[in-house]
């Protein structure tokens, strides 16, 4: 009786509710996992982020779809074409300068032991 | 029908995978050595989430061969570019592209956003008639979500676009007419809320909600413009990591639109950021946001490099076989580098000459001031690609009370984040704002183009200090003419 309950109340929880709770949730996550970030990677850190909001690309991929009118499959392909952009070049250039960050004795290091 | 309920959790847990790998590449940008493999898991997840989509799509009958073809063709053409971009662009140019880019993402938003008011208009239904599926408010969150994303969407565009024209010099006022001015702001922000509600709840027909559309894009667009204006040139760090948090909010506000908790996680790891380093930057000046974003500083003149000499009256000017000699008795030396070094690309000399000074058994080390530069990190990037060890550049806090036990202090294009006006004179607009308390150690030279003033447009003291000798030169090839001169000792 409590499982049926149970069962019917969550699946007609509306997206909002559950929304909320993701974006409470992920904030709280993003805030403590930032502050960890030091200043020398800062720069990293907003390439890379900049390439995780080109997730956008995730909602671009729906205005193609046959639901949709002309005019929003146009804009659906700008976007996509723009958020992979964002994702391939975001990673790409993330990528290249953190190869640049070396230790000190990262070389030597393999040749004294 | 089976099929399609089993593709949907597979999907979703792909989801729920690539928002770990989301996390957990954050987690692993906090170390050094880790960075890189938590960026590569970040992509992994990315990665993810397309295919999870596609196949979605696929698997519900919401893809024709045309949508392939749509998609797959942008999703290519967009690849490319942005690879060739990342590829090309050198380092020292790294604000504006991140800029740059970072408008794009915003843009992708806004029309993602968008092309549900076609899609309202081609079943002549109003916005939140559209979103309204099972449960009551969902209309209301479709339509909010949705005319949010559009304005947070456009306003990182047109906002970043400011951005990149004032990093890559291309723009230096800070008022267009009215554009820029608080009215005219309150004013665009009021119609665009206007224009939300109507074209949200009310417009339900095609003209009535392509208008309602249209205007609330322009509108946007222009506020984004007006909004990221008067933020001076310098402050543009600042301006860079907020932009950054609207590209996330913007992406998390389409997933309330299409129903789509990664949207949303990633959305707001990226927002979080944002405001996490604007906070930083902030702090770093002593400066409360509103007044970077209102362009607190700006009355005294942006960039200052007109004005050349302030009324200075007992500066010491050397010269490189001076800064040679200087150098080549210290046993201590630490580097402060500034914006002039990027635009005089100096950070391979800079590690040129610190080889030379460890090889005559100095300690060398760098201090990096949170706000030195254009974008958060900057000088670590610049000094980086000049293989300069990171273990070398010290944060502010970490090597401040080490600058009495110093030799020598290199300022090199650095002005502001080393004036003792901040800890000295209470009345100096920069008053309270940490500063690198050079003028502690033994001998300072500062290496400048001019005496004119920083961006905040006030004299530095530190320019005639007994200690501090002036070295009036460009940067790179002061450095050069001094590995020259060292190397002849």
């Amino acid at each position: 009786m409590i499982a049926a309950i149970a069962a019917e109340g969550s699946s007609s929880l509306p997206f909002l509710v559950v929304g909320v709770w993701v974006l409470l949730l992920s904030v709280f996550v993003g805030f403590i996992v930032i502050q960890k970030v030091p200043p020398t990677l800062h720069t990293p850190l907003m390439s890379g982020s900049n390439a995780i909001s080109g997730i956008t690309i995730v909602g671009s991929l729906y205005c193609v779809s046959v639901e949709y009118p002309t005019a929003s499959v146009v804009l659906g392909c700008i976007a996509i074409a723009m958020a992979m952009v964002n994702v391939v070049g975001g990673f790409a250039v993330t990528s290249r300068m953190l190869q640049m960050f070396k230790a000190k004795d990262a070389p030597k290091s393999g040749a004294k032991s | 029908m089976l099929g399609v309920i089993s593709i949907q959790y597979v999907a979703e847990f792909g989801y729920m995978a690539a928002s770990a790998l989301f996390m957990l590449g954050l987690i692993k940008l906090g170390k050094v050595k880790s960075a890189r493999q938590g960026m590569s898991w970040a992509a992994w997840g990315m990665a993810i989430s397309i295919a999870a989509t596609v196949a979605l799509l696929f698997a519900d009958d919401h893809w024709s061969t045309n949508s392939v073809l749509f998609a797959v063709g942008s999703a290519i053409a967009g690849s490319a570019l942005g690879y060739w971009m990342a590829v090309k662009v050198p380092m020292t140019s790294m604000p504006e592209f991140v800029a740059f880019f970072n408008g794009l993402g915003g843009l992708a938003s806004t029309f993602v956003a968008s092309a549900e008011i076609p899609r309202a208009a081609h079943l002549q239904l109003s916005l939140s008639d559209l979103g309204d599926k099972d449960h009551p408010g969902e209309g209301a969150m479709f339509a909010i979500a949705a005319a949010l994303a559009i304005v947070i969407g456009a306003v990182t565009f047109s906002g970043s676009m400011i951005a990149y024209a004032k990093l890559a010099g291309k723009v230096n006022k800070n008022r267009a007419g009215p554009l820029g001015s608080q009215g005219l702001n309150a004013l665009l922000g009021l119609a665009s809320i206007a224009l939300g509600v109507w074209g949200g709840f009310f417009a339900a027909d095609p003209t009535q909600l392509y208008i309602a559309g249209g205007v609330l894009l322009v509108v946007s667009l222009v506020l984004g413009v007006g909004l990221t204006m008067p933020i001076g040139g310098a402050d543009m760090p600042v301006a860079i990591a907020l932009l950054n948090s609207y590209s996330g909010i913007a992406a998390m506000t389409t997933g309330f639109v299409l129903q789509n908790n990664l949207l949303i996680v990633a959305g707001s790891l990226v927002g979080a950021s944002g405001i996490i380093l604007t906070q930083i930057m902030c702090k770093a000046m002593n400066r409360s946001l509103s007044n970077v974003l209102l362009g607190g500083l700006q009355d005294a003149g942006d960039g200052g490099g007109a004005k050349k000499d302030e009324g200075y009256t007992k500066v010491k000017t050397t010269s490189s076989d001076e800064l040679a000699q200087v150098l080549d008795s210290a046993t201590s030396v630490i580097f402060v580098p500034g914006y002039g070094l990027a635009v005089a690309q100096a950070q391979h000399k800079v590690r040129e000459l610190a080889t030379l000074l460890e090889k005559k058994g100095a300690l060398v080390r760098y201090a990096i001031h949170p706000v030195a530069g254009r974008m958060p990190g900057h000088m670590n990037i610049l000094l980086a690609e000049a293989d300069v060890p990171y273990e070398q550049l010290y944060e502010l806090d970490k090597i401040n009370d080490d600058f009495k036990n110093t030799d020598v202090v290199v300022v090199l294009g650095a002005n502001d984040v080393c004036n003792p006006a901040a800890t000295q004179d209470p009345k100096s607009p920069i008053a309270g704002m940490p500063v690198l308390e050079v003028w502690n150690a033994r001998t300072v030279v500062v290496v400048k183009r001019s005496l004119a003033s920083g961006y905040a447009g006030i004299r530095n003291e530190l320019f005639q200090m007994d200690n501090s000798l002036m070295l009036l030169a460009d940067a790179k090839k002061a450095l050069e003419d001094t590995i020259t001169e060292l190397k002849a000792l």
